[in-house]
């Protein structure tokens, strides 16, 4: 670590670790309701379970984010982080303000939740992914534009890099798109439009940004890959990923009362947005391959090849087999939209913050690299999480595929709860490998405490260090 | 990649293009924007419609059900209940004023909300409005969502 202020990133990693575990439990806790009904009901019904499940995702993600780039900016821009005691302050009030949203969603109801906030004020609660108080929106947007002035101010008095300035970009566009969230119009067919503006932005867009960018930026760390070569990559990686998925937005526009126009548009566009991901991972494989070194941290490079071979997968594979207008005519609004958010979630984005974690953990705790206990067991939960959670996107396929055939496909479909309990196997599978992903996450979370010898480090080339 | 093809190619298909289609989005939302006049049923978007919505909204139905497709799916499409139910609003009101405060055991149930007349009548008006929304090929698929 080339900078003490680098450092602060560990408190948000943390921080992001516990509220990925809080997810899990609670993915567990959905995932058994949907084959025990009464599962926990009334105490905690599915809508809260769901709600706390993706808020805390995205959340952790957040974390994960801020401090990746409290992590990588001072370093690529060359001096210390603007004001470190910034960085500090908004890493507790954000903390207290995810961890307030989450007890607010299981200790009141969410109706009182939204009298206790003031909701009519301003309403912006309840709508999927942006169920947050209003309040508490109002707190995200504080401490993303303090982030932003911290970050954005270290690398426009540092060293500009490639990495950083596509970074400062992604996490712009973040912040902007988020100020959809504030606009609800009482007219739906508005209201759904714009709301892709923060959802679809996000994750088909600048968050995509923010993605490359951290992968870029480990793999030349991890590989000592030239940067021109790396940076040529990033460049047209983003580009794409912008080409494809601005107006691939469309894809989101068939059935919700926009012009028609948009399924041609949406179809054509979102059929090109697996290219950026099939770009990320012939250019992760590739500098792995023309590596110049043997970086002792073994496992940080499985999860930056991971990510790019799952993100490819859950983005690009399963999101383009529904994208095709005529095909999600049938498949929209089915368990195989849950398949695709599963992976692509995981494979873009949480694999990615744990590859970031994965790199710098282990420096900010005063080694270059984890012990081999410690990488052994990391190697494992790596295999155990990303096996289990290709086991649940299948199980969601299938889920989904029992569903379009005997609700939307035959001639005389059946009611929605009766094909439920045709798919109840089906959500037993899934469950299971929700809780095989579970004990992977556990290990992960054990590896960080595991002793052993340290990692002797082969050296293939002697220009570069750290 | 070749040496043909150079960081500043590359650099100027990212500025190039990521400019290039964000107006291009820009452009067809205002489009959007201006045709969807004659599918989204504002005509009848009344005051007991835009109280239904925020109930919708402040009890959080959308993580478990699915309107026009998007939400969760643990409970029934919304957007056609209307229809399915017969064009009724009465029976939209009896089935959310029916739900058990315990659940029903083993099985999946909604939650008993205690709404007042008023507030039944607000959603019920709001499903009926969505219900109205003219979606391209008549989606949902079927009457059963």
């Amino acid at each position: 670590m080339k900078y003490e202020s680098q450092s602060i990133a560990k408190m948000y990693f943390i921080a992001a670790i516990g509220l990925f575990i809080g997810q899990i439990l609670f993915g567990a806790i959905m995932g058994m309701q949907y084959v025990s009904g009464d599962f926990l009901f009334p105490e905690i019904p599915f809508n809260v379970a769901r709600m706390v499940h993706t808020n805390l995702l995205i959340v952790w993600l957040l974390f994960g984010f801020m401090g990746s780039a409290y992590y990588l900016v001072p370093e690529e821009s060359g001096r210390e982080l603007y004001a470190p005691w910034l960085a500090k302050l908004m890493f507790w009030i954000f903390l207290a303000a995810g961890v307030l949203t989450i007890l607010g969603y299981l200790l009141v109801p969410y109706a009182t939740l939204a009298e206790i906030t003031m909701n009519d004020l301003l309403p912006t609660m309840g709508r999927e992914f942006l169920e947050q108080p209003t309040i508490a929106k109002i707190g995200i947007v504080i401490v993303v534009l303090a982030f932003l002035y911290n970050i954005g101010m270290t690398i426009l008095t540092g060293r500009k890099t490639v990495i950083t300035l596509v970074l400062l970009t992604g996490l712009v566009g973040l912040a902007v798109f988020f100020l959809f969230a504030f606009y609800v119009p009482d007219n739906l067919v508005l209201d759904k439009y714009f709301w892709w503006f923060v959802v679809h932005l996000w994750v088909e867009g600048v968050w995509e940004l923010i993605m490359a960018s951290l992968l870029a930026y480990v793999l030349i760390k991890v590989t000592g890959v030239d940067r021109e070569v790396v940076e040529k990559w990033l460049y047209i990686i983003i580009a794409m990923a912008l080409i494809s998925g601005l107006i691939g937005t469309g894809h989101h526009f068939f059935w919700i009362g926009a012009p028609d126009y948009w399924q041609w548009l949406g179809s054509v566009f979102s059929a090109i947005e697996p290219i950026p991901f099939v770009m990320m991972t012939l250019f992760a494989f590739n500098v792995v391959k023309n590596r110049r070194r043997e970086h002792p941290n073994k496992v940080a490079v499985l999860w930056a090849l991971g990510t790019a071979v799952m993100a490819l997968l859950g983005a690009g594979v399963w999101g383009f087999l529904h994208t095709l207008a005529p095909v999600n005519y049938y498949t929209h609004g089915t368990q195989l939209t849950a398949a695709h958010g599963h992976m692509a979630f995981f494979g873009a984005y949480v694999m990615v913050v744990l590859t970031m974690i994965s790199y710098s953990m282990p420096i900010m705790r005063g080694k270059k690299a984890a012990n081999v206990n410690a990488q052994k067991l990391e190697t494992l939960s790596f295999w155990l999480m990303t096996i289990s959670m290709s086991f649940i996107t299948v199980f969601l396929t299938i889920a989904g595929f029992i569903q379009v055939y005997w609700q939307r496909y035959i001639d005389n479909p059946l009611p929605f709860m009766v094909v439920q309990d045709k798919i109840e196997t089906v959500y037993w599978l899934r469950e299971i490998s929700g809780l095989v992903f579970l004990l992977g996450l556990i290990i992960y979370v054990y590896s960080f405490f595991a002793k052993g010898e340290d990692v002797v480090e082969v050296v293939k080339d002697n220009a570069v260090t750290s | 990649m070749r040496e043909t093809f150079t960081k500043g190619m590359a650099r100027n298909i990212y500025y190039g293009g990521g400019v290039f289609f964000l107006l291009v989005l820009i452009g067809l939302t205002a489009d959007t924007v201006t045709r969807i006049s004659t599918t989204d049923n504002r005509e009848n978007i009344t005051e007991q419609v835009s109280a239904g919505k925020r109930l919708w909204e402040i009890n959080d139905c959308v993580g478990c059900h699915s309107l026009l497709g998007e939400g969760a799916y643990f409970a029934p499409e919304l957007a056609n209940v209307y229809t399915r139910f017969g064009k009724s609003t009465e029976a939209i009101k009896g089935f959310i004023k029916s739900r058990p405060k315990d659940g029903i055991p083993g099985r999946r149930s909604m939650p008993q909300f205690n709404f007042t007349e008023e507030e039944l009548e607000a959603l019920a008006q709001f499903l009926k409005y969505v219900d109205g929304i003219k979606t391209a090929r008549n989606w949902p698929p079927n009457i059963q969502g």
